[in-house]
């Protein structure tokens, strides 16, 4: 099983404050890696830095490595535009584009892009995204009403859809599941199994049980350090650090 | 006493209290909304009468000959806001957007503090202004020189404006679009802009009605002009100006006709106000 995304000496700043001391983690091929940890610790941070979001803020920056398939993203030559391509991200709030249709929203990456599809092909690009995201079935008959105007659950399967639709290797998922009630929560739950056939997936969640569930490895981080990293059924059943047993039986955090 | 009453003592304490404190408000409002009423039904009384279909068509008659009309400071202050929109509505929308894209640098914070004091500049120095750089030096009075005063009053409404709506976007949402490999530029213009487009049209309009309604800014500028003019070099008539004029007069035809202009000038602003509640309706739903 190959490593699709290595972290290596990773490091990560707001301003002079340091977010994340010295990370080194691998991320396996189309296997779900969940990054767990009491709020504040660094998990956000650490995937924004996988890819080059954390940039995004003002006065943020790291330093280390991230190679994806073998090649830095933060090499020089790197463009960022060109990483986030291929490391698609979901949010923790569902960010559907107020102003476009559920077929816009989901087609956004590509015409926002400047890249403009046959009608045929966008159309069957939208249908194939918004299966993945098990969103099809209910709304394949409003292709054209506001991506807003969509329940939480099924905004957030949007930004799902939109994200696919770029059609990237990584999907980077920042607490997906925090704003959406339990049924919502599940079938996200159920698409990760499915998506993780043809995408490398990382999630951030707060919920253990979510983590134990769906995801394949887990890696425990606590104030900036990654404490423990390891298949999720050894984290969760028999850890080896003090800290990952507290936090993960609910001693703390 | 048992407790209930005492209880239900301090309800009807608070419950006196609480409509005390609305029928102030609902006071207050009223207080507020009478001069607004006011100045519309004095407008009417006065000005409704001489308002005909001579006053749009028509060109000013000499004094003591009835009839004649406004038709060319209609004309006019329709020309000098639309030049001035012209010049004035990309400068303020970029300067707004390159604001709310720079928020902490150090050149953003000059504009920022730049715009806020041309706001506070009486208008009446702009014309001076105008006077002096454009007027003096180039064509003497003229279209363009009025509608430069005009625009230099609205760049920094509009600026402001637009700076205002644009960080009232979600920074989720250009979060989200940055994530999906969007370039920033094409983020700001196609995702953050656009959402904020009908609160900046909203501010625009505002800026607009606001000119609309300047006179002092054209007494140096357009000053004024008692024919048919449309051309960008020569001095042209507004309706401010026109009500300036003759509302100091000592002619009573030419003090309704002014009073005929004041009610079209704020029909005209009245109109635009409502079309701003027309182009932001259900604008709530995008700004979320």
């Amino acid at each position: 099983m190959a490593d699709k995304v290595t972290v290596r000496h990773l490091r990560a700043f707001f301003g002079k404050n340091e977010a994340l001391h010295d990370v080194n983690l691998n991320f396996a091929e189309n296997r779900v890696t969940a990054i767990i940890g009491p709020s504040g610790c660094g998990k956000s941070t650490l995937v924004r830095c996988i890819n080059r979001m954390h940039e995004v803020v003002p006065g943020a920056t790291c330093t280390g490595e991230v190679v994806l398939d073998g090649e830095d993203i933060y090499a020089p030559a790197v463009d960022p535009v060109q990483v986030r391509r291929r490391i698609g991200m979901v949010f923790q709030k569902p960010t559907p584009f107020p102003t476009m249709s559920i077929e816009d929203n989901v087609a956004a990456g590509l015409k926002l892009n400047g890249i403009s599809l046959p009608r045929a092909d966008r159309d069957r690009l939208v249908e194939q995204s918004l299966k993945r995201s098990a969103l099809w079935e209910e709304v394949k008959d409003r292709l054209g009403r506001p991506g807003a105007s969509l329940s939480g659950g099924q905004q957030q399967r949007l930004c799902v859809a939109r994200a696919l639709a770029v059609e990237p290797e990584v999907l980077l998922m920042d607490e997906p599941c925090s704003a959406l009630d339990p049924i919502s929560t599940a079938r996200i739950e159920e698409l990760l199994l499915e998506l993780k056939e043809s995408y490398t997936i990382i999630i951030v969640t707060h919920n253990m049980q979510q983590a134990a569930r769906c995801s394949d490895f887990t890696a425990f981080m606590y104030a900036g350090d990654l404490i423990e990293f390891g298949e999720t059924k050894q984290i969760f059943t028999n850890p080896t650090k003090r800290e990952t047993e507290d936090y993960i039986t609910g001693r703390f955090g | 006493m048992s407790d209930f009453q005492a209880q239900r003592k301090l309800d009807l304490y608070r419950k006196f209290k609480s409509n005390f404190m609305v029928g102030v408000t609902i006071a207050a409002t009223v207080v507020a909304l009478i001069p607004l009423f006011a100045v519309l039904g004095y407008l009417l009384t006065k000005g409704a009468a001489s308002v005909n279909w001579a006053f749009f068509t028509k060109l000013p008659t000499p004094v003591g000959q009835n009839g004649g009309g406004m038709a060319n400071a209609i004309v006019g202050t329709f020309e000098l806001v639309g030049i001035a929109t012209l010049i004035g509505v990309p400068i303020g929308v970029g300067g707004g957007i390159y604001l709310a894209e720079n928020r902490g640098g150090q050149l953003a914070q000059i504009i920022r503090f730049s715009a806020d004091v041309m706001m506070g500049i009486p208008s009446i120095v702009v014309g001076i202004f105008v006077y002096a750089i454009f007027v003096k030096p180039f064509y003497g009075f003229s279209t363009l020189s009025g509608s430069i005063a005009l625009a230099i009053i609205m760049i920094p409404l509009v600026t402001r404006t637009a700076e205002e709506m644009i960080l009232l976007v979600p920074h989720e949402l250009r979060e989200a679009a940055l994530a999906l490999g969007v370039p920033r530029w094409r983020t700001t213009t196609s995702v953050v802009v656009r959402t904020a487009i009908s609160g900046i049209a909203t501010g625009v309009i505002l800026a607009v009605a606001r000119v609309a309604g300047e006179t002092a800014p054209l007494l140096f500028t357009a000053f004024g002009n008692r024919f048919w003019s449309t051309s960008l070099f020569q001095p042209i008539s507004s309706l401010t100006v026109q009500v300036y004029t003759y509302a100091i007069s000592p002619f009573a035809d030419w003090q309704r006709q002014a009073w005929a202009g004041a009610l079209v000038l704020t029909a005209i602003v009245l109109a635009m106000e409502l079309g701003v509640r027309w182009v932001t309706r259900g604008s709530a739903r995008v700004a979320r």
